[in-house]
C-alpha cells in the first residue's frame, strides 16, 4: 500500500488518527505486559497462563454484567468501574491459591515453571469452556464507554481507547509508586535483589512472592476486563495475547517497569506503522521478526538488569 | 568392539531396553493393532522423533525449546512439497486453468510454479533439504543466541516467537504454501501409493527403523566425552566454559541434531498421513511435543518414545469418550510431570527397579524368618521341655 | 353397500401401504452392496464436526440442526424403513484430526454417510480420504467453490452464488462505485475477494479502492479502520471470519462507522456471529446469505419453531445451519431414489432431486453436486435478526466460473 494524492489536512488526519492508534495499541499492551513483568522481573517466574488470568477477569466483568442486568438494572451505568475491581480481586485471589498450591515449589525451576503453567493455563481455558461454554461472550457495557470524541471532522477518537489509555496510565503510576515509596514494594523489592539477605533482616519472603503473584494475576485480570470493551472473550482468548505479552516482557528487559514501558511503546508503534504501510498479517509478521532481530543483536533486552543473577 | 557395544548400546542393560522396544514397536504392535490404528502409532511414532530429540537437547544439554514444530513442520513441507509436484502432473490436472501446478496455486491464480518450488522437483534434493534446511534454520538461530548466552527461559520464549512467525509466514502466503489449508491430497511417492494398505505398512517400519536409528545416533552422543560435557553444560555452565570448552558450539550442535530428528519425524509424518498443514507448526503443537518428552523421562531415549505413544494413545482414546475431560487430564499431566516425575516414566522405571531387589530381600527374609521361627519355637520348646 | 365397502377397503390398504416404507421391501442384501453399517431395522451414519477448540462456537449449530433432522426423519419412518443411528465424532478443530475421524467412520465404522466439516481446511483434509474410502460427505458451509467431487454434496452456496447477486444489489440500491475489500487471512476471503474483484472491475465497471486481510484472531482493526476513513469507499465488502468479527464491528461502532454513514457488505455474518456481536454494533449492515431466520415462507416457520422447541427459545438459525440441516434430508431422498445405500447409487440419483421442504424454500441438487438456491440480502436489525429486502432467483451453482478465475 502506498500513500499517494492525499491532501494536507488528510495527512495531518492520518498522522493524529495513527499516533491514536499507535497509543491505543501502546495502553493495551502495557495493561497485558505490566502483570507479567512484575511477576517475571521480580520473582524470575514465567506464567504461561497470563493470558487466562486475563480472561479471568474479562469472564468476571461479563459475570458481573449479567447480575446487574438481571437483578439490578438501575446500576447498569455504573458497574463497569466496580466490575474491573471485582475483576482484579478474583484474579488476585485465585493467583495466590495457584502461588501456593504450585509456584512456590518451581522457584529455582524457571523452565520447569514454563511448563507447570502451561498446563494451568489448559485447565483454566477448559473450565472457561465447562462453565461459560465454547460461544464468546461480551459483557452489556454502559453507554458512555462507546461512541467516539470529534474534535474536527475527519478524526473520530474512540472512547473505549481513552478509557485503556488512562486505565493503563493509572495503573503503571499506581504500581510504580506502590513499589517504590510502600513498605510492600520494598520488602518485594529487596527480597527480589537479594532474598537470602531479606530473610535474614526479617522480611517473610514467602508472603511477599505470594503478594507478588496475586499481584501480577490481578492486574492481569484488570487488563482483561478492559479488553471486554475491544473485543468478545472465548475460552481461547487468554491464547491470542501471550506471545505479544511474553515478548513486550523480554524485549524490555526484565529488570524494570520502564523498561516494559519502552518497550510496549517501540512495539505498539512499529506494529501501528508497519500494518498501516504493509498488508495487515505481513505488517505483524514484519513486527514480530523485528523484534526478534533485535533481540537476537542484544538479548538482554532494552533495559536490562545491571547486575549478573 | 567391547567398546562399541558400550557407547552403542549402553552395556547390558541399555541393550536390552533396546531391544525390548524394537520388539514392541516391530513385533507386537503391528501383530496386535488393525491397519487403522497401527498407521495412528506411526504417526505418533514420526512425533517421537521430535520427543528424541528434546531428550537430545533438553533432558542432557538443559536447553528447552518450545519450537521444535517449525523442524517437524520444515521437515514436513520439504516432503509435501515434493510429493505434491508428483501428484501435479499436467495430465491429473487437466481440470485446472493452468496444468502441471498443484492445485492451491491454481486457485490463487497462480500461472507458473514459484522458483522456490522448482528444486522439490528431484527427490535427492528433497531429501537433502528436509535434513538440511531445518538444521541451517536451526544453526543460525542457535548461532546468534547461544553466541550470545542467551539461554534458559528468553531462549524458550524466543522459540516460540519464531514458531508463531513461520505459522503466520505459511498462513499468509497461500500461493506458495497452500496457506491454513496446508498441502493436501498427496498419492505416489516415486510411483509407489504410499495411500494403500500394504504401503502404509511398509512406512511404519520404516519410521520404526529410523527412530531406532536417531535413539542409536542420541546413545552415540551421550556415550562419548562430549554427552558428559553436556551434562555438565547443564549443570554448571560457568564451570565448564572456564574449563576452556566453547559452550555454544556444543549447543548449537545438539540443537541443530535435534532439529534434523524432528525433521526426519515431520517427513515419516508426512507420508503416512498424507497432509501438512501449518497448524503441526505453530507454539501449541511444539509444547505439547515437549509433554511427550517429558511424560516418558526427559534424560531417557528410550522414554521419549514411550511417553510420546502413551500421551497420544490416551489422547486418541480420551477425545473419543470424554472431550471436555481430555484438557483438564492433559493439564494435569503437565503439572503433575513437572511436580511429583520430573524423571518421568524412566524415572518410575528406575525407582522400581532400585526398590526391587530391596523388596525381594524383604520378602525373602520375611519369609526365611517365618520359616526359621517355626523351626526355632519347636525347637526351644523341645530344649525347655527336656533338659534341665 | 358392496362397492363402497370395496372402496373403503382399498382404500384402506392403500393408506395403510402409504405410511410407512416398509423395510421388506428393501431387503438388506439389495440396499447395501458394498458392506456398510445397514442392517434389518437401522442404518448408521456419522457426524463429523468440531466439538471442542476454536470453531466449536461456529458448529454447534450444524450439529443441532443435523441430529434434529434425523430425529424428524426417524419419528417419519426412517430411511427405507430403516432407523438411524448417529456415531459422532469431535474434530476438535485440528485438520488432521478430521483426516483421522473421517478414516475412522468410513474405514472402521462403515458408516452410510457422513454429515459434517465447517472450514475449507477441514474438507480439504478429509476429500482424499472419502475418494479413496468412496463415502459420501454432506458439507453446509457457504465456501469458495473451484471444488467438486463424485464424494461431496454440498448443501452451501459456493461464491459466485453468494457474491455476484449480492454485489449486484448494492450496486444497484446504492449507486456503488468503490469498494473497499477486507477479510480474514485464508482462502475463502481470500479466493471470494477475487472474484467480487473481478465482478466489480469488469462488469460492474466500479473501483476497488483497498483489499487487506488480517490473521484470524486479529483484533486490532485500527489502521484499518483509519485506512477506510481515508479513502471512503461506497461500500466496505467485508469477509471477515471467527471472533475477528465482534471486534471489528465495535471498533467500527466506536471510530463512528455507522450504518447511516457508511454502506457495509458482508458474507460472512449470520444469526449466530450476530448473537456474538451484538445486534447495536451491526444494525443497518447488510448479509448475503441464501437463508435468514426471519425467512417468511411455507416451510420455515415451522422449522424455527421445531428447532427453538427443541434446544431452547433464545437459539438462533444462520445460513449454515439451515444448509446443515438439509443434508440428512437429500440423503434420504437420495437413497429412496436409488433404492439402496451404496454410495456409488446415491451420488448418481442425487442430480435432479428437489426438496420443496427446505427452510430457505426450495433447493435441487446439480450435476456437480451443489444446490440451486437463491441469494437473498438481509439488513441487521437491533434484535440480533436481519429483515429480508432482496431475494434472487433461483440461481445455478457454478463453482469454477470462467472469467472470474
Amino acid at each position: 500500500m502506498i500513500i499517494l494524492a492525499y491532501s494536507a489536512s488528510e495527512i495531518w488526519s492520518i498522522l493524529v488518527m495513527q499516533g491514536f492508534a499507535g497509543l491505543s495499541l501502546f495502553s493495551v499492551l502495557l495493561l497485558m505486559a505490566l502483570g507479567l513483568a512484575i511477576i517475571f522481573g521480580q520473582m524470575g517466574v514465567v506464567n504461561l497462563a497470563h493470558g487466562e488470568f486475563m480472561a479471568l477477569g474479562a469472564y468476571i466483568v461479563y459475570l458481573c454484567s449479567e447480575v446487574v442486568q438481571n437483578h439490578m438494572p438501575s446500576l447498569a451505568p455504573y458497574y463497569f468501574v466496580i466490575a474491573i475491581v471485582v475483576a482484579f480481586l478474583v484474579a488476585g485471589i485465585v493467583g495466590a491459591g495457584v502461588e501456593w498450591g504450585m509456584m512456590r515449589f518451581l522457584y529455582r525451576r524457571p523452565l520447569d515453571t514454563l511448563l507447570a503453567t502451561w498446563g494451568l493455563s489448559l485447565i483454566m481455558q477448559q473450565t472457561f469452556r465447562s462453565i461459560f461454554g465454547a460461544r464468546e461472550v461480551t459483557p452489556t457495557l454502559p453507554e458512555w464507554l462507546m461512541g467516539s470524541f470529534k474534535p474536527t471532522q475527519n478524526i473520530d477518537i474512540p472512547i473505549n481507547g481513552v478509557f485503556v489509555m488512562a486505565l493503563s496510565l493509572l495503573l503503571t503510576g499506581g504500581i510504580t509508586l506502590f513499589m517504590f515509596k510502600s513498605r510492600t514494594g520494598l520488602h518485594i523489592r529487596a527480597t527480589m535483589q537479594n532474598r537470602a539477605m531479606s530473610g535474614a533482616v526479617g522480611i517473610n519472603t514467602g508472603l511477599v512472592d505470594r503478594f507478588t503473584f496475586a499481584l501480577g494475576c490481578g492486574i492481569a485480570g484488570v487488563a482483561g476486563a478492559a479488553f471486554t470493551t475491544i473485543g468478545s472473550t472465548g475460552p481461547d482468548s487468554g491464547q491470542r495475547y501471550i506471545v505479544d505479552t511474553f515478548l513486550v516482557v523480554v524485549f524490555g528487559g526484565s529488570a524494570s517497569l520502564l523498561g516494559t514501558v519502552a518497550s510496549a511503546f517501540g512495539i505498539a508503534q512499529g506494529q501501528s506503522i508497519s500494518e498501516f504501510f504493509l498488508e495487515g498479517t505481513m505488517g505483524k509478521v514484519a513486527t514480530l521478526m523485528g523484534i526478534v532481530a533485535i533481540l537476537m543483536l542484544r538479548p538482554q533486552g532494552l533495559f536490562p538488569s545491571k547486575v549478573r543473577v | 568392539m567391547k567398546k562399541v557395544y558400550q557407547h552403542l548400546f549402553g552395556g547390558n542393560e541399555g541393550a536390552l531396553g533396546l531391544v525390548i522396544l524394537a520388539i514392541i514397536l516391530a513385533v507386537i504392535l503391528p501383530a496386535s493393532l488393525d491397519i487403522f490404528r497401527l498407521n495412528l502409532v506411526g504417526k505418533y511414532i514420526s512425533y517421537a522423533f521430535v520427543a528424541v530429540g528434546l531428550v537430545l537437547l533438553w533432558g542432557n544439554t538443559g536447553v528447552l525449546s518450545l519450537g521444535q514444530g517449525i523442524f517437524f513442520g520444515l521437515g514436513g513441507y520439504c516432503m509435501a512439497m515434493f510429493l505434491k509436484l508428483e501428484a501435479s502432473d499436467p495430465i491429473s490436472t487437466k481440470i485446472q486453468s493452468t496444468p502441471g501446478i498443484p492445485d492451491f496455486m491454481d486457485w490463487n491464480q497462480l500461472t507458473h510454479l514459484p522458483a522456490l518450488w522448482v528444486p522439490f522437483k528431484s527427490f535427492p534434493f528433497a531429501l537433502f533439504a528436509i535434513v538440511a534446511l531445518p538444521a541451517l534454520l536451526a544453526y543460525i538461530l542457535g548461532t546468534a543466541m547461544f553466541k550470545r548466552r542467551v539461554g534458559g527461559v528468553y531462549f524458550a520464549v524466543i522459540t516460540q516467537a519464531v514458531a508463531l512467525i513461520v505459522s503466520l509466514g505459511i498462513d499468509g502466503n497461500q500461493g506458495y504454501t497452500g496457506g491454513r489449508n496446508g498441502i493436501t491430497d498427496l498419492r505416489t511417492l516415486l510411483g509407489w501409493d504410499i495411500r494403500t494398505k500394504s504401503a502404509q505398512y511398509t512406512l511404519y517400519y520404516v519410521a520404526v527403523a529410523l527412530l531406532i536409528g536417531c535413539i542409536l545416533v542420541g546413545r552415540i552422543v551421550l556415550s562419548t566425552r562430549m554427552g558428559r560435557v553436556l551434562l555438565a553444560m547443564k549443570e554448571r555452565e560457568d564451570r565448564v566454559r572456564f574449563s576452556g570448552y566453547d559452550v555454544a558450539n556444543f549447543k548449537v550442535f545438539v540443537f541443530c541434531l535435534a532439529a534434523a530428528m524432528s525433521a526426519l519425524g515431520g517427513a515419516m509424518f508426512v507420508l503416512q498421513v498424507g497432509f501438512i498443514s501449518p497448524s503441526l507448526v505453530g507454539i501449541v503443537p511444539s509444547i505439547e511435543m515437549v509433554i511427550f518428552a517429558a511424560v516418558g523421562g526427559k534424560m531417557s531415549l528410550l522414554g521419549a518414545v514411550y511417553g510420546t505413544l502413551v500421551v497420544n494413545t490416551g489422547k486418541s482414546l480420551f477425545s473419543e469418550t470424554f472431550p471436555q475431560l481430555w484438557l483438564f487430564l492433559m493439564g494435569g499431566l503437565f503439572i503433575a510431570v513437572v511436580m511429583f516425575f520430573p524423571n518421568g516414566l524412566a524415572g518410575l522405571w528406575v525407582v522400581v527397579r532400585e526398590r526391587l531387589p530391596g523388596l525381594k530381600r524383604r520378602v525373602i527374609r520375611t519369609a526365611v524368618s517365618a520359616a526359621t521361627q517355626s523351626a526355632v519355637i519347636p525347637a526351644k520348646l523341645a530344649n525347655s521341655e527336656g533338659g534341665e | 353397500m358392496p362397492r363402497r365397502r370395496f372402496l373403503a377397503a382399498s382404500a384402506a390398504l392403500l393408506l395403510a401401504a402409504s405410511l410407512g416404507v416398509q423395510a421388506e421391501d428393501y431387503p438388506t442384501a439389495k440396499v447395501n452392496t458394498t458392506g456398510l453399517a445397514v442392517t434389518d431395522t437401522t442404518v448408521t451414519v456419522g457426524q463429523l464436526h468440531s466439538a471442542t477448540g476454536t470453531m466449536a462456537i461456529s458448529e454447534t449449530g450444524s450439529i443441532e440442526a443435523e441430529q434434529l433432522a434425523i430425529d424428524q426423519i426417524n419419528a417419519a419412518g426412517g430411511v427405507l424403513g430403516r432407523q438411524i443411528k448417529v456415531i459422532k465424532e469431535d474434530g476438535a478443530s485440528d485438520w488432521p484430526t478430521f483426516a483421522e475421524k473421517a478414516k475412522k467412520l468410513l474405514v472402521n465404522d462403515k458408516v452410510a454417510s457422513v454429515f459434517g466439516c465447517w472450514t475449507s481446511a477441514s474438507r480439504k483434509a478429509v476429500l482424499p480420504v472419502f475418494e479413496k474410502e468412496n463415502g459420501m460427505l454432506y458439507y453446509p458451509t457457504f465456501y469458495e467453490g473451484l471444488e467438486q467431487s463424485k464424494n461431496v454434496i454440498y448443501t452451501g452456496q459456493e461464491a459466485t452464488q453468494q457474491i455476484l447477486a449480492g454485489l449486484d444489489w448494492i450496486c444497484k440500491e446504492k449507486h456503488a462505485k468503490t469498494f473497499y475489500l477486507i477479510g480474514s487471512d485464508y482462502i475463502w476471503p481470500r479466493t471470494s475477494n477475487k472474484i467480487a474483484r473481478k465482478h466489480i472491475e469488469n462488469v460492474l465497471k466500479g473501483t476497488v479502492v483497498g483489499e487487506e486481510y488480517y490473521a484470524l484472531g486479529q483484533t486490532q482493526f485500527g489502521s484499518l479502520i483509519n485506512k477506510i476513513k481515508l479513502k471512503k469507499p461506497d461500500v466496505i465488502y467485508a469477509i471477515v471470519v471467527g471472533g475477528s468479527n465482534v471486534s471489528f464491528y465495535k471498533q467500527l461502532k466506536a471510530a463512528g462507522i455507522t450504518s447511516d454513514k457508511q454502506t457495509l457488505l458482508t458474507i460472512s455474518v449470520t444469526e449466530d456471529e450476530a448473537l456474538g456481536i451484538g445486534g447495536e454494533n451491526l444494525k443497518g449492515f447488510y448479509s448475503a446469505m441464501k437463508y435468514f431466520q426471519s425467512l417468511q415462507n411455507a416451510n420455515n416457520p415451522d422449522f424455527v419453531k421445531a428447532f427453538k422447541a427443541k434446544y431452547g427459545e433464545k437459539s438462533v438459525i444462520g445460513d449454515v445451519t439451515q444448509a446443515a440441516y438439509l443434508g440428512p434430508w437429500l440423503w434420504k431422498m437420495a437413497c429412496e431414489k436409488a433404492g439402496s445405500f451404496d454410495v456409488d447409487k446415491i451420488a448418481a440419483a442425487s442430480p435432479g432431486i428437489e426438496f420443496t421442504k427446505a427452510p430457505e424454500g426450495y433447493v435441487k441438487i446439480h450435476d456437480n453436486h451443489h444446490l440451486w438456491s437463491k441469494l437473498r440480502i438481509g439488513q441487521w436489525q437491533a434484535d440480533g435478526q436481519a429483515k429480508v429486502l432482496y431475494e434472487s432467483d433461483l440461481i445455478e451453482p457454478n463453482p469454477f466460473p470462467k472469467g472470474y478465475q
